[in-house]
């Protein structure tokens, strides 16, 4: 089957430090999929890449069907291209109402002037409705942002993305900080979601991606160091050395 | 849609009802009617604030819902003026030539009155030509454009630059009061074109009204500022409030996530910063025909900044705060500098005003930053719930 | 019985001469016939004898001689100075310079004729240069600079083997040089002369040199033979067409222009009932309209005709236009012209150091104004809109101290300390009272800062006054370093350079190798972890606030030795200082630097190209700033990395 995202020899220098190097990894258009790795193994930097934030020094990001290059394209415009991304601090305007900010992540168009010109309809405040109710925050709509609980940002930040219809969903940590209640709820949304599109998470938690069941890449060092199941990867030798100290270092 | 708009804000139909008692009380109680209770110079000093509460508002938009604290809109005011300033005092002196000319015996040539007009506005800087900005300066129409579209064209090249190499921050603030001060030094030449450090007078004499008084053309500029103030109020309010407003508060606040949603920061930071140029540059047109004068000095950066203590003091991020700012802060300073307040005898020392407003205003410019940032308008929301 | 008299007196007097010093009424009672009417080939008897004999009052007696104020008294030929004094003629003792009423004795008025007078001025120059006293010979040779003079060739070549100081000496031969290339006698010596003369950058030997090359406009049918021309001028690109045809009719070659004055005037003059030329008065108002009635004036012959512009384009191109140098010798501007070339390459040379030395102290003026910025700002991200305040402060802090320490080089001494200690605290008590509050609310502290800032400026304004103070420098700042002519900077800006580049020297070492320069690198790089290693962040940031601000009272000093001390003078650096730290890249003392460079060269390049407009030098400067960050937005030496990025 054709992917949706093909990262291809993908290195990233900073300071003489390589962040990402020779990094090739491939996304289906509907799936799920977990990024685990040690800290300073390059999954930010990698989320960076593919939604723009940062240029590589070398490989290629190609994007959905008709194989587009999304180097050069600017966050703005991968944006449009339906690559959504949760931030690993949750982001949420908090100046603004539940509603307000799922509104403005609506996929509607994004230019300042059918902004301006912009009417709120039926369908759109059902589909805000929808979203809400899938966050469980359908009661919180008329709520400031900035009154919502650190789980509930986590939501409504989880809930914007969804709103804004990305065929790509980059999650950063989203069970940070969150009781296992909400945690659980937190797995099911996103197992929702991975049923249309591709979501890739990225998490330090192992309890919560074996709770995600899928597919699991370790980074490590920039690169892939293995891919499978969360019990394939966490038996191999390697892998566990990266994660319980380097004992030939 | 302007309906829903007006019933959901509440504020705006308050505003622009205060606003429109406010300018019909004026009008009854001036010299105009026959009343007199305030003077035409009080009229003129009233006039002129709705304009600084015009571009106070502008600044609130681009500052108080954008984020961006642009040193740089009095500059767009100033502009304003200069461009109105330019046909104003062309229109005038061609009057005044063509009437000393009509006494000779051989009709003028075109070029010996457009020689003795350059003679009588240029003869302060030692020449007599008309520079190529004046090309159209006979033209109210084009200077009436010119109004609209030299600030708004700055605004967008500038920002343009300055948008798309993502400067925010305090660094844009320090480019746009650059920018600022580069357009003050050019002004302060004499080869600008515009008279250098003499700037543009006898504004207050509008071309087609010598005959009217200066009362009746007072309130009459009083009335066009009230209306250009309701007008800007209503549109700013609708732009800032709906999604363009939530997007416009998301980049002030979150710039990268309003990116990641999609949408072009860019564009939007442009046509908000483009907008209220524009808006300022209208200000200035309004305000400097009440003046009378206008000279480089009023486009120095310091000015820029008084701009955002205004808005700072009234409020940012709600418009009647911005009125608020700058109709207090320009009135009392008016009030203090002008000798109005009394001097404060300390037995060893006697406090002058004249010299210690601006001490004043400095201090409690810090104060208000530490204690109210929310400023005058922040009293409102213990008077009002707000409505959720 | 009065003749008898004078005679007795007249014959005393020469034997006095003998015998004792001779007086000046001596010499000239024994030219006494020359001496009243004086011819130019009899008076160098005279003026020989007055310059041998050295008195001190020949001098003002060969002025008045010059002038015209010398009489002689009928009644015994004594010669007198002929003062007029409110009203009274008095007459003045050539020796003693007592005075006395003149009364109504016949005097005897001495008119030496315009030869006499020059060669009086000849002997002037020379009982001038050959005077004992070197400040005389100094003016003397001085007035002969300002107004050479072919006569003072002789007197100055001879006065130049007696000349005892060596420095005078120097300065008379270059001068005499100077002179024979303007009037020597053969044209050998002259170019022998205008060689000698290469290499000298100054700015009279380029006047002697252009005014040899002196070439008048001028215009023939044809070039003339032999003329010594300098250059032939084409139409259209040395000279237009109208101001080619202005010189023919100056020349007398072709016929005058007619004005638009001119036909006005001429139809003003020939109006007749409401028309001219045919044409009714009412539509005069166009130039065709009015050359229409002239033309048909000047049909009637009332007026002369116009010269159409064909006829004066015909006229033009028929004759040649040209530059004829007023020396007629090709071979002496020929050899001037080299000269002059070679001197101009060398004092472009000497003018582009020159310029390097004015913008690296320009440099150093805004490193200066601008490291405490960089600081205060790169390591803490706080802006400070009353930095420039702080430069005043530190300024004022050395007019104070200049009023209680009379002594300019102690009161200096003192003044550096005590600005630093009153900016320190000054910046320690604002970041304590104010800044600390606003961390990471930038927009904030910018505005909080500048609400300081006006405050402060008018509160020096309250105490000072508005007018400029006086920073006075220690004498031995004053003069400048003078390497050539071109080439000089004065000791002011040495020591500010100094002075930059101590500063450079003396943060980089805080920075680098001191603990509390360790705390402030760790805490510009991650505040959390470096508040979890046990650094207080808040005593960093204090200190270095503190810091940052003493240097800006440093500079402060500074710079009010150069500048005027003024409250509003923080102001007119702090746009700079941030331009300079911006474009040098935020938190990096090098950026600073090199910030400080780049605009302190740009600004003195730019004023070069256009030197009568500092402000649109400063005007286009900031433009070029601008357009600068949209290609660097982060400086010049900027951090990279994803540090950077956020």
């Amino acid at each position: 089957m054709s992917m949706l995202l093909e990262v291809n020899g993908v290195s990233v220098t900073f300071d003489g430090f390589r962040a990402i190097n020779n990094l090739s990894i491939n996304f289906a258009p509907t799936e799920l999929r977990a990024i685990i790795g040690p800290n300073g193994a390059g999954k930010t930097t990698f989320m960076d890449i593919v939604t723009g934030k940062t240029k590589p020094d070398e490989g290629t990001v190609v994007w959905g069907e008709r194989n587009i290059s999304l180097l050069g394209m600017s966050e703005s415009q991968i944006a449009r291209e339906g690559i959504g991304r949760k931030f690993q601090k949750p982001t949420v305007f908090e100046a603004q109402t539940v509603r307000q900010n799922l509104a403005m992540a609506l996929k509607t168009p994004r230019g300042p002037f059918s902004v301006l010109m912009h009417k709120k309809t039926k369908a759109n405040g059902a589909r805000i409705e929808a979203v809400a109710e899938q966050i469980g925050l359908a009661d919180s709509l008329t709520r400031s942002a900035g009154e919502l609980s650190h789980g509930q940002k986590q939501w409504l930040e989880i809930g914007m993305l969804l709103a804004q219809e990305p065929r790509l969903m980059l999650v950063d940590e989203p069970a940070a900080g969150m009781t296992p209640e909400e945690r659980e709820k937190t797995t099911d949304i996103l197992r929702e979601a991975a049923k249309t599109r591709a979501v890739v998470v990225v998490e330090h938690d192992m309890e919560f991606v074996r709770r995600l069941n899928c597919k699991v890449t370790v980074l490590h060092e920039g690169s892939v160091l293995a891919e499978g199941s969360l019990d394939h990867v966490t038996s191999n030798q390697t892998v566990i050395d990266v994660y319980l100290g380097r004992s030939h270092a | 849609m302007r309906k829903t708009f007006l019933s959901q804000n509440p504020s705006v139909l308050i505003f622009i009802a205060l606003l429109a008692i406010f300018t019909i009380a004026v009008t009854l109680l001036s010299e105009v009617t026959g009343v007199g209770l305030i003077s035409t110079s009080f009229v003129k000093t009233l006039g002129k604030t709705l304009c600084l509460s015009l571009v106070a508002i502008a600044m609130d938009v681009v500052w108080g819902y954008c984020g961006i604290l642009s040193l740089g809109h009095f500059a767009f005011f100033g502009i304003g003026g200069y461009a109105i300033g330019m046909w104003l005092m062309y229109a005038r002196t061609e009057g005044i030539v063509m009437t000393s000319l009509a006494s000779q015996p051989l009709p003028p040539t075109p070029a010996e009155i457009s020689d003795a007009i350059g003679n009588q506005i240029f003869g302060v800087v030692g020449s007599s030509e008309f520079p190529l900005i004046w090309a159209f300066a006979d033209n109210l129409f084009v200077q009436l454009l010119m109004v609209v579209l030299v600030p708004g064209a700055l605004a967008l090249v500038f920002g343009w630059l300055a948008f798309r190499s993502r400067v925010t921050g305090v660094y844009l603030s320090i480019l746009t009061q650059a920018m600022t001060l580069a357009l003050a030094l050019y002004l302060f030449q004499n080869d600008s074109g515009l008279r250098g450090n003499n700037g543009l007078s006898g504004l207050q004499n509008i071309p087609g009204f010598e005959d009217s008084s200066q009362a009746k053309v007072s309130i009459a500029f009083f009335i066009a500022s009230a209306f250009a103030l309701g007008a800007a109020y209503i549109g700013f309010a609708w732009i800032v409030s709906g999604k363009m407003g939530s997007i416009v508060k998301g980049i002030r606040d979150n710039e990268a996530r309003v990116r990641f949603l999609g949408y072009h920061v860019e564009s939007y930071k442009l046509f908000i910063f483009t907008t209220t140029a524009i808006a300022a540059g209208i200000a200035g047109a309004l305000y400097y025909p009440q003046a009378g004068i206008i000279n480089p000095g009023e486009v120095a950066p310091i000015a820029s900044i008084y701009l955002a203590v205004w808005v700072a003091i009234g409020g940012r991020g709600r418009l009647y705060g911005a009125v608020i700012g700058a109709v207090f802060v320009s009135l009392l300073s008016s009030w203090f500098t002008g000798g109005g307040a009394p001097n404060i005898n300390l037995g060893f020392y006697t406090v002058q005003w004249t010299d210690w407003w601006l001490v004043l205003l400095g201090m409690s410019f810090v104060a208000v930053t530490l204690y109210f940032p929310k400023g005058i308008g922040g009293l409102f929301d213990y008077l009002v719930r707000k409505p959720s | 019985m009065l003749r008898l008299l004078s005679l007795a007196v007249s014959f005393w007097l020469l034997l006095s001469s003998i015998v004792y010093a001779q007086s000046l009424q001596d010499i000239l009672q024994t030219h006494a016939a020359e001496v009243a009417k004086p011819s130019r080939s009899s008076v160098s008897v005279v003026l020989d004898d007055l310059v041998a004999s050295g008195l001190p009052q020949a001098l003002p007696f060969l002025e008045a001689w010059r002038d015209r104020e010398i009489v002689r008294r009928e009644s015994d030929g004594i010669f007198f100075r002929r003062l007029d004094s409110s009203g009274e003629v008095q007459l003045q003792d050539l020796d003693s310079g007592d005075r006395l009423a003149a009364g109504t004795q016949e005097l005897q008025k001495v008119r030496p004729n315009g030869g006499v007078r020059r060669a009086i001025g000849d002997a002037l120059v020379r009982f001038q240069l050959s005077d004992p006293d070197i400040n005389k010979r100094r003016s003397a040779v001085d007035s002969i600079a300002r107004s050479m003079d072919a006569s003072q060739l002789g007197p100055l070549q001879a006065s130049v083997a007696g000349e005892a100081d060596a420095d005078l000496k120097a300065v008379k031969q270059r001068l005499a040089g100077m002179l024979v290339a303007t009037f020597g006698e053969t044209p050998q010596d002259r170019i022998e002369a205008i060689k000698g003369l290469s290499g000298d950058l100054s700015v009279d030997t380029r006047a002697v040199l252009n005014t040899i090359l002196a070439a008048d406009p001028a215009v023939a049918k044809t070039l003339p033979e032999g003329a010594n021309i300098a250059k032939v001028l084409t139409i259209g690109e040395d000279i237009s067409v109208a101001e080619a045809y202005t010189r023919l009719v100056a020349a007398k070659l072709a016929p005058a222009r007619v004005t638009k004055d001119a036909i006005r005037d001429a139809l003003l003059t020939h109006m007749d009932g409401g028309r001219v030329g045919g044409v009714p008065v009412a539509e005069l108002g166009t130039d065709e309209m009015r050359a229409r009635a002239y033309d048909q004036l000047a049909q009637d012959g009332t007026v002369p005709v116009r010269v159409s512009d064909d006829a004066q384009a015909k006229a033009v191109a028929a004759h040649k236009f040209y530059l004829e140098y007023t020396e007629n010798d090709a071979a002496i501007t020929d050899a001037a012209r080299l000269a002059l070339n070679g001197i101009e390459t060398s004092v472009a040379l000497s003018q582009t150091v020159d310029l390097g030395l004015d913008a690296l102290s320009l440099a150093s003026i805004y490193f200066l104004a601008a490291i405490g910025l960089a600081i205060t700002f790169g390591v803490m991200g706080v802006i400070n809109m009353a930095h420039g305040e702080f430069i005043m402060m530190g300024a004022y802090t050395g007019y104070v101290v200049q009023q209680f320490v009379p002594d300019y080089t102690v009161s200096i001494i003192v003044a550096l300390p005590l600005a630093f200690a009153i900016t320190f605290a000054a910046g320690v008590a604002m970041e304590r009272l104010v800044i600390r509050h606003l961390y990471h609310r930038p927009l904030e502290t910018l505005l909080a800062t500048f609400g300081i800032s006006i405050a402060l400026q008018q509160l020096a304004k309250n105490i000072f006054g508005t007018q400029a103070r006086p920073l006075t420098s220690p004498e031995w700042l004053d003069g400048a370093l003078v390497f050539n002519d071109v080439i000089a900077i004065s000791y002011i800006r040495i020591a500010i350079f100094v002075l930059a580049l101590l500063f450079l020297m003396v943060i980089l070492f805080v920075l680098k190798r001191t603990r509390l320069g360790l705390e402030v690198r760790a805490v510009t790089q991650n505040p959390g972890m470096a508040a979890s290693m046990g650094i207080n962040p808040d005593r960093i940031n204090m200190m270095t606030f503190g810091l940052g601000s003493g240097i800006a009272g440093i500079a402060g000093v500074a710079i009010g030795l150069y500048a005027k001390v003024t409250s509003e003078m923080g102001a007119d650096y702090i746009v700079q200082s941030f331009m300079t730290v911006v474009v040098g890249g935020v938190g990096n003392v090098w950026g600073t630097l090199a910030g400080a460079s780049l605009i302190g060269f740009l600004q003195k390049g730019i004023e070069w190209l256009n030197p009568s407009n500092t402000l649109a030098a400063q005007t286009y400067m900031i433009l070029f700033i601008i357009l600068f960050i949209q290609f660097r937005p982060k400086g010049i030496v900027a951090l990279k990395g994803r540090a950077a990025a956020d």
